[in-house]
């Protein structure tokens, strides 16, 4: 894969913290690559794994994960259930040949704008590592497939005529 | 049901499928004979003598219903899915290979190559001294012959065609199946695109007593031998009455056996197996991230089988990732 490869990578922050950390980061004036881009929901508990299949799905090559730190969740233990979600899929990437590595999730709080910003910059370099993940390409046969069908179709025609 | 009126024409096909949809069909009894008073069946190779040339002669949307069962893996059924659509005013991925794939799209898991290199090399019940392996194309003194490609991804009728309505199960049961004839005949059918049947789970229907789920450890069916009244998820087997629709009235549940999903996801879930493991994962009693992992991978040493046994192809993955250039899948596809 080419030096120049910027991965695209989308972030699913809590509201309460890592989001804020973000703004945090954002307004003092802390760098970060830009490849993320973040999308806020309200706790970690309400990251679907669903979301993130979806998004590598869509041509992402990384997805980070960040929620409040284990005990200071604000709907009490919903940061453990993404834990656990975490961890299962994770299992299930590996399963299906997909690099783990690919999902990330970290604990920020709200006032770790630069540990946020690490966490982001160290993620971005690890999937540049991996390369991109081409998800779509994987399902997509070539051109023999329509040729196939062309084939039949034409058959098909020319034993009608016979008839 | 329909005195005097004009016979409705009704076609049944088989792709990718084990045939037991077929069989199925047969399963509404003495009702088939309803079925013949109220359709011509105009196809159905499995059990009727008809030729696909018929079908080519046919108006576009001649057929009023065809019943399709089975994935698509070859150029011919992917012919086969497209001559039926055209011909036909309404579609219905019939069962759960048209639908989501089942089981022959586990082969999604592997590639093409490997596939073949199982079924016509490494069986150990092979008898192949020639090594041969089916073509596309094959020159012999009178001609050519040729076989349909075979895909190196198998896709769902709905990822070939557009889809008018949805039968699940593996196979879908007799009484939803004769619900479902009823609703065409009486043209009540719901909302096209649409799941015929209900938006409830097999929890829902399951007799086993409910109480907290917390899982601290993963068994397998043979590990254990399960309370027979209370909930087999609680006891820690993989159960996917959760995240399956209610069609079958929790057959497997009943007789100590978990649901392994053939009824396929409920109304509004994009990913069946996602839907599964997430609210599975979320009862994992314990909040150490060591000891979580060490549960799941003790525990579930095949979550592609357990979570996406019938729905891999329909899901958001669809298959595994094939290694090497463009993805692997263009390379494989050339194997034969
Ligand atoms: S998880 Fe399985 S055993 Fe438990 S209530 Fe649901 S269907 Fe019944
Ligand atoms: S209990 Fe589950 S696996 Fe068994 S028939 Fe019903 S839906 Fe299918
Ligand atoms: S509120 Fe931040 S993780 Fe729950």
């Amino acid at each position: 894969m080419s030096d120049n490869f910027e991965p695209k990578i989308v972030g699913f922050m809590c509201n309460w913290c890592s989001y804020r950390a973000a703004d945090l980061a954002g307004s003092a004036r802390i760098k970060y690559p830009p490849n993320v881009r973040i999308i806020r929901v309200m706790c970690s508990g309400r990251m679907d794994p669903a979301f993130v299949l979806k998004a590598l799905s869509l041509g992402a090559d990384g997805v980070m994960l960040a929620g409040c730190h284990p005990g200071e969740c604000h709907y009490i233990d919903q940061n453990y259930k993404a834990m656990r979600r975490y961890y299962m899929l994770k299992h299930m990437l590996r399963a299906v040949g997909v690099e783990e590595d690919r999902v990330r999730l970290v604990w920020r709080s709200a006032a770790e704008g630069e540990q946020l910003a690490q966490a982001v910059t160290e993620f971005v370099a690890d999937v540049k590592k991996l390369g991109p993940l081409e998800w779509p390409d994987n399902w997509e046969e070539n051109g023999q497939r329509l040729k196939a069908l062309e084939d039949i179709v034409k058959e098909h025609q020319e034993a009608m005529e016979v008839n | 049901m329909s005195e005097g009126k004009a016979k409705g024409k009704l076609a049944l096909y088989w792709a990718a499928s084990c045939g037991g949809c077929e069989i199925a069909v047969l399963g509404i009894d003495t009702k088939i004979l309803d079925v013949a008073e109220n359709f011509d069946i105009v196809f159905w190779p499995c059990a009727t003598d008809g030729k696909v040339r018929d079908v080519e002669k046919m108006a576009d949307g001649e057929i009023d219903v065809c019943l399709f069962n089975g994935g698509i893996r070859t150029s011919e059924q992917e012919y086969m899915a497209r001559l039926m659509r055209q011909k036909s005013k309404v579609l219905v991925a019939f069962g759960s290979c048209a639908h989501e794939g089942c089981i022959p799209g586990l082969s999604n898991l592997d590639s093409k190559e490997s596939c073949f290199k199982t079924v016509y090399h490494d069986s150990p019940s092979l008898d192949n001294p020639q090594g041969t392996v089916p073509r596309t194309v094959t020159e012999v003194p009178e001609g050519k012959l040729h076989l349909p490609l075979y895909y190196d991804t198998l896709k769902t009728l709905d990822q070939t065609v557009p889809v008018d309505y949805y039968l699940p199960g593996c196979p879908p049961e007799a009484d939803r199946i004769w619900d479902a004839i009823v609703a065409i005949l009486e043209q009540k059918l719901p909302e096209p695109g649409s799941i015929i049947g209900s938006d409830t789970t097999v929890c829902d229907d399951c007799p086993r007593t409910r109480e907290e789920k917390k899982i601290k450890k993963f068994y397998r069916t043979w590990q254990i031998k399960p309370d027979p009244d209370k909930c087999l998820l609680e006891q820690g087997i993989l159960c996917c009455g959760i995240a399956t629709r209610a069609g079958c009235g929790a057959l497997c549940p009943q007789v100590n056996s978990p649901c392994i999903g053939c009824y396929g996801p409920n109304n509004g879930v994009e990913d069946y197996g996602a839907r599964l493991f997430s609210a599975v994962a979320s009862v994992i009693d314990s909040q150490d991230p060591k000891e979580i992992d060490a549960i799941i991978k003790d525990g579930i040493p095949d979550p592609a089988g357990s979570f996406y046994r019938f729905s891999l192809a329909h899901s958001l993955l669809r298959r595994s990732k094939l290694k090497g250039k463009d993805g692997g899948a263009k390379v494989a596809a050339d194997a034969s």
